[in-house]
């Protein structure tokens, strides 16, 4: 009990430090982050795994030996509880007075007459009856709900680890009016167990048709999000029929096994841009993330990449505000996060985007070690166009979209996890309110002439509560009682 | 005059009514815990009814109507130690003044929940309201069934505290919830975390009052004299038991609030665990409340070792409730 008590604190100590340092399980842009915050520190912790708190070798020493210590603990208790649940309750100990309760009186009723109404008394109990005395046992269900609460947690465990090495999870931005196929291409973030196919994953593919957000008017929660909507259209396979679904924060779809999940929303504006010679060389919707200072009126942040301009490839970084307004400071912010007459402000970089450097690019970070700052729009409202100094090209602000944030899960463990923490809990119940408890009760001829019989009561309980102890009185009392109305009948 | 719509008066009444609420039932508790510390400091020792038999020796008790007299003998190996504790009767009405708090604290609840027209937990004001009504309610419960009342000053100590939080910089207007929020589960899994952290608040002052009245018992034993609160506190053995019976009670709760959460989770954010901050810390607070039921079984960890991992636990739940809705950034921060 000492080695599980240790590796408990351990097991809780070794959990903190994940919820104070950002977490690639979270989310890897906070970890990314931190990483330009503390160039110094972050490699260092990433050394010991704390980004990875939770799949670190030293977290999984802990719970394994927590687990280890349980399996050691709980099979012999196990072999030990089958053998009590097989065999009778065990003869009366020869001193009641050692017992933490016994009483003691005399009857005129018969020794035999005793031992019936004892076994009538021990009603719910086990008993067992022998020449001079009834022994009665209960509270079996204490012991079986604390191996069953035990061996859930193991069940718990296998079903975590079940999940983790066939599930995956994805994540992707869908636009309105596009469709999404589930392969791992389509994923912006795709995070595959151990044992999981990825050429393989269910054939299912769906369309954004339409996507509704509600929002709060007025008032101090002005702007909260009232609801979301996104309507899909989805097929389970590629030649299933066409079906429809209402994905909403709390509505999943769920198909084939998998879940699709609406996490949130965004703008995505459209641009067209023309390079030098006049030739349209983007035209795209580019959905921009909302940046986290300003995330409750979606004030958001993104890149346009326009590689392919016949001289030096032109980069963008922009801020696009669906409510602009003014603040005190003369800023221009968003005031709200539904669009009305939505502006976006454009930085204009030339040279290299760096794009055939080989290096994998986040398509939502420009990178300007090669690129030359050209110049800077006042906003732009839709339908404008900035020219670009130098002749270098166009760009037009032509719209906006929304698009959804999503992720995609297939977790085949959680089903098992379920039923294995519900089973915990109503086993958990079992072992915290079943009192066990044995209770004997014992006759013998008084050495007077009377004919009487001295009955004797003794009851032993593992857990010490005073309610117990009322308990065994109680069934003293009823003895008593019952005698007496049996040696009134009798008289 | 002028006429509102029906709806909208109701619903401008209804949250007026449950501000008042508030106001109402911070006056009460604080009038309680008056009255509460005037009964420790002021009151009679008194021995409280036990619900053991008390018939060592004797002969029948009255109990099960056994009228004739009669031989019956009575040996408990341990005298039921007896719950002594200061009374006056200003503890009775301190009672009394705190039940009624507990239905301003429910009427203001009702009221906020019909105003916003959803489950009335839906920010931290809401929490912490929700929170201290299932600690008074547990406090009351004790107090009734278990003659507990000498625990008033420290359960309505911190209650008053975090109402006064509550009212001073957690205050919210009635509104919508965020749609994560907008779910049953919220309902099952909140309600389940709301009732345990009541039970847990009662059980960590309870604990406190045990370690309290342990440490006079050790000094008692040295020679010396307790006087103060300290002094007058009932043994440090029957503390540990009711301490140990809110544990029982909240610890299910808590494991089931969680796998509530964990279902929650699963539908608004596609994974039931996640490890953001606030589920690190509920698994922590868990973990550490096993280990003190495992403490309670273990030889040499009994009594105050066992204790402070309790209070661990408590504030554990605390760092989770305060602490990480400000510090940690996460899908569940809705400060
Ligand atoms: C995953 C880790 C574990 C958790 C969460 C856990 C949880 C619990 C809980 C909540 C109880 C309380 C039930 C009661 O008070 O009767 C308990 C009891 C118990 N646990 Fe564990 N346990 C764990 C690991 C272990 C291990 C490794 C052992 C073996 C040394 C163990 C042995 C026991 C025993 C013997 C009891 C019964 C105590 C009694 O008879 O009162 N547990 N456990």
């Amino acid at each position: 009990m000492r080695t599980a008590l240790v590796l408990l604190f351990l097991l809780a100590l070794a959990a903190i430090p994940g919820s104070a340092l950002p977490q690639r399980t979270v989310s890897v842009e906070q970890v990314d982050d931190f990483y330009v915050d503390y160039p110094e520190l972050a490699p260092w912790l990433d050394q010991l795994y704390l980004f990875d708190v939770y799949s670190s070798p030293w977290f999984a020493a802990i719970y394994l030996l927590l687990f280890t210590s349980l399996v050691g603990c709980v099979i012999p208790r196990m072999r030990t509880h089958l053998r009590a649940l097989r065999s009778p309750p065990p003869a009366a100990p020869r001193h009641f007075e050692r017992l933490p309760y016994s009483a003691r009186f005399t009857t005129t009723a018969s020794p035999d007459t005793v031992l019936a109404e004892a076994r009538r008394t021990l009603r719910g109990h086990r008993v067992r009856t022998s020449t001079d005395h009834v022994a009665g046992e209960r509270g079996y269900l204490r012991e079986t709900g604390n191996l069953l609460f035990h061996a859930s947690l193991v069940g718990l465990l296998v079903a975590l680890a079940a999940g983790s090495l066939l599930g995956y999870r994805g994540n992707m931005l869908v636009v309105e009016g596009d469709g999404f196929a589930n392969a791992v291409p389509s994923y912006d973030a795709f995070h595959p167990g151990a044992a999981v196919d990825s050429a393989d994953l269910e054939p299912f593919t769906f369309w954004l048709e339409d996507f509704e957000a509600s929002f709060v008017e007025d008032g101090q929660l002005r702007g909260q999000a009232e609801n979301y909507t996104a309507e899909l259209r989805y097929r389970e396979t590629p030649d299933g029929p066409e079906q429809y679904h209402d994905l909403e924060v709390n509505h999943p779809l769920s198909v084939q096994g998998a879940q699709v999940y609406l996490l949130g929303h965004g703008y995505a504006p459209e641009f067209t841009v023309t390079d030098a010679t006049g030739e349209v060389v983007f035209d795209q919707a580019v959905p921009f993330l909302p940046s986290p200072e300003a995330e409750d009126m979606i004030a958001s942040e993104g890149v346009v990449k326009v590689p392919d301009t016949s001289e030096e490839q032109l980069g963008f970084r922009g801020v696009f505000l669906p409510s602009p307004t003014e603040n005190a400071a003369g800023e221009l912010i968003s005031d709200f996060p539904a669009p009305r007459d939505p502006i976006v402000t454009l930085d204009a970089y030339q040279g290299d985007l760096g794009l055939d450097s080989g290096e994998s690019q986040s398509v939502y970070q420009l990178q300007t070690e090669f690129m030359e700052e050209i110049g800077t729009t006042t906003a732009l409202g839709v339908g404008d166009t900035w020219e670009l100094p130098d002749g270098a090209g166009t760009i037009t602000f032509t719209g906006y979209s929304e698009y959804i944030s999503m992720e995609v899960t297939s977790d085949p463990g959680r089903v098992p996890a379920l039923v294995a923490s519900s089973v915990a809990v109503a086993a958990l119940l079992l072992t915290l309110l079943v009192r066990p408890r044995r209770c004997w009760i014992r006759v013998h001829r008084a050495d007077t002439a009377d004919a009487e019989t001295v009955v004797e009561v003794g009851g032993l309980s593992k857990t010490d509560h005073a309610e117990v102890t009322a308990d065994f009185h109680a069934v003293t009392t009823r003895l008593r009682n019952r005698l007496r109305g049996d040696s009134r009948a009798s008289q | 005059m002028q006429v509102l719509p029906v709806d909208i008066a109701d619903s401008w009444s209804l949250s007026a009514l449950s501000d008042t609420m508030v106001l109402a039932m911070i006056v009460a508790y604080a009038v309680g815990l008056l009255l509460f510390a005037v009964e420790a400091a002021y009151g009679q020792r008194t021995t409280l009814r036990s619900r053991t038999p008390a018939t060592v020796g004797g002969s029948g008790t009255s109990e099960g109507g056994g009228d004739e007299p009669d031989d019956l003998e009575v040996r408990l190996r341990e005298t039921p130690s007896q719950v002594k504790a200061p009374r006056h009767w200003v503890g009775t009405l301190g009672l009394v003044v705190v039940g009624l708090g507990l239905v301003c604290n429910l009427l203001q609840i009702v009221a906020r929940g019909l105003a916003a027209e959803r489950w009335p937990w839906g920010n931290m004001f809401e929490f912490v309201v929700a929170i201290c009504f299932g600690a008074v309610a547990a406090f009351l419960y004790v107090a009734l069934r278990h003659q507990a009342r000498f625990l008033g000053v420290f359960v309505l100590v911190p209650v008053l505290i975090l109402l006064g939080v509550a009212a001073r910089w957690l205050y919210n207007e009635a509104g919508p919830l965020i749609p994560a929020l907008d779910s049953y589960w919220i309902a099952i899994h909140v309600s389940a975390a709301i009732v345990a952290t009541g039970a847990f608040m009662v059980a960590g002052s309870t604990t406190i009052a045990y370690l309290l009245a342990h440490r006079a018992e050790l000094r008692r034993a040295a020679g010396e004299v307790v006087t103060g609160v300290a002094g007058q506190l009932p043994s440090s053995q029957v503390l540990d038991r009711l301490a140990h019976g809110l544990i029982v009670f909240a610890f299910p709760l808590w494991t089931f609030s969680i796998i509530a959460g964990a279902i929650w989770a699963d539908e608004a954010w596609g994974r039931f665990w996640g490890w953001d901050p606030k589920e690190v810390w509920s698994f922590i607070t868990w973990i550490i409340y096993a280990a003190y039921l495992h403490a309670r079984a273990t030889a040499g960890w009994r009594g105050p070792r066992s204790a402070w991992i309790s209070l661990a636990g408590f504030a554990c739940l605390l760092f989770n409730f305060f602490a990480v809705n400000y510090l940690f950034s996460g899908l569940h921060s809705y400060a």
